[in-house]
């Protein structure tokens, strides 16, 4: 018999629990049985969450003396924060409280009533002899630097920007592109409002762009982050732009004189040009050009220099280079945004083989009046005006042999594109769809008016998009074979033109953005929140946020809230000025530890560093999330975690296999 | 030396003669050896797996037992775990009923219960089948067939045509592409030909569709020939006897039917290598298909310079660029993401 | 690769009474058929290159299963037109084995004597049987043949083909035999004893 004196709440959960778990019959058990544990009092309730439940624990702690707290209920994730707050209430250390999982592990996965109640018993006698090991652990405390990280200048990571710094507090945007904008920045219109995209967005960014508490870096990229929540160290790689941005006046006469054209790929998708020192569009944020060095004629041949002879202020630079900027932040949020899935991978669409085959992007790019056609839409030929356009929904997206899931923009989108292109040319419009997806306020109202407009809907997956007539109605023309599934027949239909809504996807580069910050990507490849509902914004990681597309696919608004929601929770921890850590924590055994430096890759949280000097590694405890992969990695035993001690573990498994009762 | 097992498959030995002597024809220059599956059976074609599915994937797997059974009698040296074979249906249902047994394993454990009654067993995923342009395009090289070309077939429009079988549905991506793939026309370039644009490179010619609705075969055979002839094909190039069967013997009855006059030869791949290796046609069976090739192949020979392929028609200024296209390596690498 | 038990697929389809075609339908399909997850999109029935024959799309099919509606599924002619060309197979979102469900589909649709036309399953029958004696199949003397009972107005103008296919020396009189036969014999006897079902 120990000294402790144990106390042990059994909950119902409603039904929840006490639907499949006797837990009257529990508690009494308990009582009985683990009296030699410890445990003098154990009792059963509907709600132990409640402030009711609450109330009963903390009088027993106080009344009875309760020196250990185990709660049988629901899974650590939701309750164990409430529990032991109600155990500081009444003066135990929260840590000496162990939840019991009857809920997740017992009631929801069985339905034997009987075998459910012998399991719950299992579960908390282990939790019993486990909480008997626990030690009071103190909460680690440590001050906020209240600067914050923004990457990224799309809509998302803009809104974030300007919240917080129009809350006084300071703000470093780092932007990959030469500009800030994102994806909006290309649109011509944008659902379900019709609202010009550049009148919305570029107040928006001049404030960015312009605010005295953000700084703004664009064709920047981080290259290392170290550090852990309220003191993160940041650098970032300035990549020279050739421009002396003292001296520049962005009045534009360098890409005016400059001889080489390009392709531009990023700005235009593909569909029109550029020069070789550029602003990507006439509202940049900021209004300094960079020089594409790839294909500047004077880094190639060693002569030109035409934007130098002609600049009025002599900006240019030629001996730039890239520079290395350190500074430190509190808290990050990454809003990285998406990339358009490459729609040459459906190959029987015809991307990139039919002319005129063109993607979502390329096809806002030809409707903005500040596009390659000025706002004309026409075929490849650069003339033509199409009579005719299908728009394919579902490219690349809700298809196992591409992405799974649904890029949620791209039903709306599609509309968006019939109206454009009825309004602008009078074309036929077809839209072929597998479900419509317009599920948001005033979404399916912008389905109607397109439906009234005339656009004829044909429900059915593309299956090929051919320029292989068959008569003489579909030569010269693109064929698209579909079946119109609610005739229940095959149909051949022949157009100008065709524009693929193509799916939304995660950055070619989130895994690595994701590691170096520390945080999950899902499988498909979107960076992880913290809980899927309950907290969208926040991750894993303490001070690590999201906004925007970077989370999943969504639209303009919801990346708006989003960003605005992230920067909530960072003033939030910015008016802390202080965060309390959890103490869960590993250590390494430096007498123990060989060196051998195993566990360093290892840990997710980047926290073990190794000391050349001494020939160990060590545990940074602000990184350290107390995951414990690195307990079990090391070959020579030499790391323990508070929290998760041999001690405690060992003692758990006793109670679980019920070695520990009496009389058995 | 490469050496691999070969399952010729039946039409070897009948109405794709032509197709057994080119292969043949083409071996020595390509340092290449094949060893015959002994004893081996039809594989069923399509008609097999309609009618009962054990005994269909029994009949299969009793080519893959046979040949297992083979490798294990060899040699270290010269051991091999690829089968090769010539035709699509053979290389289809050999690559199919391999994965299936190992993606369904109560199929492998039925038919190797069946197997057992003749003695043999085969233990799924052992083997690799793989067809013979797979072999000759990633074994042994666009460089080393471009090397063995004396004969280069300058001035022949080819349509490349892959039929449906071999790229689909593709269980061990093996091909650049299931709708486009360009292995086909990467090997006649190389042989000097001059490739045209087919976008029914993998439409179907109509499979056994000749036989039991002759009205809907003759439609895709139409199909075929009437797209090929659009776009200027001296002639196609084929990699099934099926195909090569379809689209030969039956284009006069297809003629008859929609009151046409196509003349559109068809040949097998390997008889337009043989021909770029310098080898006479009657060493490869030319002369045997139904619709005479003599007049496309009185092209050759003729002296033309070479033109160089455009890397594609991303033009520049004139218009509005197109998106560039990817290139085999690229259409294969994603095609495993 | 994916493996998948033969519980695991059963798992996945619900116990309802009228379920137990698209069951029976999918467990006999070699391979994993996925078909209980057509999401009704129409890409195989637009990929089709002879759906203008075919009387129902095979998502129409797909959706006559559910339904239970086994009569009609198996007296459509759509399973004898599939030309199994796979267009739909890797174009499908939901990587639904159609190709091999219509293998399946044939093969009940001949146990049940559910044909309208008996041209396919006599075309499929003459070739198993020339397999079973031969070990080898030797289609175009089968052809002619088959032709000969089901097109015999259309013969004469295939005639001058048989006879072109017989001067270039591209039809033998009879297919080789193997040498094992009797081992074929074997498997296949004890095979068909065999069935993949649930
Ligand atoms: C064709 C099309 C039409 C659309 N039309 C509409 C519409 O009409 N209405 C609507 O509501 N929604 C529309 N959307 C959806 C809309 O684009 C998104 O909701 C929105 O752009 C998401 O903003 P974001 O800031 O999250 O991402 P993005 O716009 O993608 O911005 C991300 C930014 O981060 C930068 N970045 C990325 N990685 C890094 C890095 N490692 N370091 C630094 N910077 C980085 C990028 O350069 C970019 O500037 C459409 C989408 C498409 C594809
Ligand atoms: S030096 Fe380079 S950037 Fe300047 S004008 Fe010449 S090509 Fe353009
Ligand atoms: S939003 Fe619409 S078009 Fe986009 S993936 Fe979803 S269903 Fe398809
Ligand atoms: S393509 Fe696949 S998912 Fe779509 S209807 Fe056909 S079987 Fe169903
Ligand atoms: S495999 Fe059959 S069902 Fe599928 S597209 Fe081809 S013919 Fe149609």
């Amino acid at each position: 018999m120990n000294q402790e004196k144990i106390g042990v709440y059994v909950c119902h959960c409603g039904t929840n629990i006490a639907g499949v778990v006797d837990v009257e019959h529990v508690a009494k058990w308990a009582a009985e049985k683990l009296g030699r544990q410890g445990v003098i009092v154990a009792r059963d309730y509907k709600f132990m969450c409640s402030s009711l439940g609450q109330e009963l624990i903390e009088k027993d702690i106080k009344e009875l003396g309760l020196t250990r707290v185990v709660v049988a209920a629901c899974s650590p994730h939701l309750h164990e924060k409430t529990f032991r707050t109600a155990a500081k209430n009444a003066g135990l250390n929260p840590y000496l409280v162990e939840l019991a999982s009857i809920r997740e592990q017992v009631s929801w996965v069985h339905t034997d009533k009987a075998v459910a109640t012998e399991k719950s018993k299992a579960v908390i006698a282990g939790a019993v002899s486990r909480v008997i090991e626990n030690r009071a652990l103190e909460e680690i405390k440590v001050p906020i630097n209240p600067n914050t990280l923004v990457v990224g200048g799309g809509i998302a990571g803009i809104q974030a920007a300007l919240e917080i710094a129009n809350a006084g507090f300071h703000v470093y945007l780092v932007e990959r592109e030469p500009s800030i904008g994102g994806h909006m920045a290309q649109f011509d219109k944008t659902f379900p409002t019709l609202d010009c995209s550049a009148c919305i967005l570029t107040p928006r960014m001049v404030e960015a762009g312009t605010h005295p508490n953000i700084t703004l870096m664009t064709w920047s990229e981080v290259t290392n982050v170290a550090g852990y929540v309220g003191n993160f160290h940041v650098t970032v790689k300035k990549k020279a732009r050739f421009i002396n941005e003292e001296l520049c006046t962005g009045c534009g006469i360098c890409e005016e004189k400059c001889p080489k054209k390009v392709i531009d790929d990023v700005f235009e998708a593909g569909l029109g040009y550029r020069k070789a020192v550029y602003a990507p569009f006439a509202q940049a944020v900021p209004k300094f050009p960079v020089m594409d060095k790839e294909n500047c004629t004077y880094f190639l041949k060693g002569t030109c220099k035409a934007c130098e002879k002609f600049c009025p202020t002599g900006a240019i630079d030629f001996k730039q280079e890239d520079q290395l900027v350190h500074f430190d932040v509190g808290n990050i949020i990454l809003a990285t945004g998406y990339d358009l899935f490459d729609a040459r991978r459906v190959s029987n669409y015809g991307y990139g083989r039919l002319p005129n085959v063109f993607t979502s992007l390329e096809f806002e790019r030809l409707s903005n009046a500040a596009g390659p056609t000025n706002g004309n839409i026409v075929l490849r030929d650069g003339k033509s005006t199409p009579k005719s356009v299908g728009i394919i929904h579902c490219v690349g997206s809700r298809d196992k042999n591409f992405n799974n899931y649904c890029s949620v923009i791209c039903c709306m989108q599609g509309l968006k594109f019939a109206h454009l292109v009825h309004e602008r040319t009078g074309a036929t419009v077809y839209n072929f769809y597998i479900d419509m997806r317009t599920a948001y306020k005033a979404y399916d109202e912008f389905y109607q008016r397109v439906l009234e407009e005339g656009t004829l809907f044909v429900r059915g997956k593309v299956a090929e998009v051919t320029n292989a007539a068959r008569d003489e109605r579909e030569k010269g023309k693109l064929i698209i074979q579909v079946e119109d599934t609610l005739a229940g027949k095959q149909r051949r239909i022949p157009v100008d033109m065709v524009i693929l809504s193509s799916g939304l996807q995660p950055r070619r580069d989130s895994k690595e953005v994701g590691k170096q910050f520390g945080i999950s990507c899902s499988t498909d490849g979107w960076f992880t929140e913290k809980h899927p509902k309950l907290d969208p914004v926040a991750t894993m990681t303490e001070g690590i946020y999201i906004a925007g597309c970077a989370q999943g696919p969504k639209d303009i608004p919801s990346s708006v809230a989003q960003g605005a929601a992230a920067s909530a929770r960072v003033l939030d921890k910015i008016l802390q000025k202080e965060v309390t850590l959890e103490p869960i924590k590993a250590s390494i055994n430096a007498e123990k530890c060989s060196g051998c430096r195993i566990c360093n890759g290892l840990c997710p949280f980047n926290a073990i560093a190794y000391i050349e000097d001494d020939n160990v590694s060590n545990i940074n405890p602000a990184l350290c999330q107390g995951c414990g992969t690195c307990v079990a990695a090391c070959p020579a035993g030499a790391i323990s975690g508070t929290g998760f001690s041999d001690e405690q573990i060992m003692a758990q498994i006793d109670g679980l296999l019920l070695r520990t009762l009496e009389g058995v | 030396m490469n050496k691999y097992l070969l399952y010729p498959g039946c039409s070897m030995e009948s109405s794709a003669k032509a197709y057994m002597e080119s292969m043949n024809a083409i071996m020595e220059p390509l340092d290449l050896r094949f060893e015959e599956i002994e004893d081996w059976n039809c594989c069923g074609a399509t008609e097999y797996l309609g009618i009962n599915l054990i005994p269909a994937y029994s009949l299969i797997a009793r080519n893959l037992a046979l040949a297992s059974d083979q490798i294990g009698r060899m040699n270290g040296m010269g051991r091999t775990r690829t089968v090769v074979a010539p035709c699509s249906a053979c290389y289809l249902n050999l690559a199919k009923a391999d994965y299936y047994m190992q993606e369904r394993p109560s199929l492998g454990v039925k038919v190797n219960e069946a197997l057992a009654a003749g003695g043999l067993q085969y233990k799924p995923g052992t083997l690799d089948v793989r067809h013979l342009i797979d072999i000759l395009v990633y074994d042994v090289g666009l460089e080393k067939i471009r090397g063995s070309v004396t004969r280069p077939l300058h001035g022949l429009k080819v349509a490349p045509y892959m039929g449906c079988m071999l790229p689909r549905p593709d269980y061990q991506h093996r091909w650049s592409d299931h709708e486009h793939p360009t292995e086909l026309d990467d090997l006649l370039r190389a042989l000097g030909a001059e490739v045209i644009d087919y976008p029914l490179t993998t439409s179907c010619c109509g499979g056994h569709m000749t036989q039991i609705g002759p009205e809907t075969a003759f439609e895709l055979i139409r199909r075929l020939v009437a797209d090929a002839d659009d776009r200027g094909a001296d002639l196609m190039a084929t990699v099934c006897p099926m195909c090569q069967m379809n689209i030969d013997a039956y284009q006069n009855e297809m003629n008859h039917h929609f009151g046409t006059d196509y003349h559109m030869p068809i040949l097998f791949f390997t008889q337009l290598m043989g021909l770029a290796f310098g080898r006479e046609p009657g060493e490869l069976g030319i002369g045997m298909e139904l619709v005479n090739a003599r007049n496309a192949l009185a092209r050759i020979g003729v002296e033309v310079p070479i033109t160089q392929e455009p890397s594609g028609p991303r033009k520049k200024d004139e218009g509005l660029p197109m998106p560039r296209r990817w290139t085999r390596h690229e259409v294969r690498k994603e095609a495993v993401k | 690769m994916p493996q998948m038990t033969d519980e695991r697929v059963r798992a996945r389809l619900t116990r309802e009474e009228d379920l137990s075609l698209l069951h029976e339908v999918s467990m006999k399909t070699a391979g994993v058929s996925h078909l209980e997850m057509c999401i009704q999109c129409g890409t195989c029935g637009g990929s089709c290159p002879s759906a203008m024959d075919m009387e129902h799309t095979p998502r129409m099919l797909f959706a006559m299963l559910r339904a239970g509606m086994r009569d009609e599924v198996l007296r459509s002619n759509t399973q004898w037109i599939c030309v199994s060309c796979y267009h739909c197979v890797v174009r499908c979102p939901q990587e639904v084995h159609i190709a091999d469900v219509m293998y399946t589909l044939k093969g009940m649709a001949i146990k049940a004597k559910l044909y309208q036309d008996s041209t396919a399953p006599d075309f499929s029958q003459t070739f198993v049987d020339m397999v079973e004696t031969y070990g080898r199949s030797f289609e175009f003397g089968l052809a002619s043949r088959h032709y000969l009972k089901h097109f015999p107005l259309r013969l004469p103008g295939m005639a001058p083909m048989g006879l072109g296919m017989i001067a270039k020396g591209r039809m033998g009189i009879k297919p080789k035999k193997i040498r094992r036969m009797d081992q074929l014999k074997a498997i296949l006897e004890r095979a068909s004893q065999l069935e993949l079902t649930s």
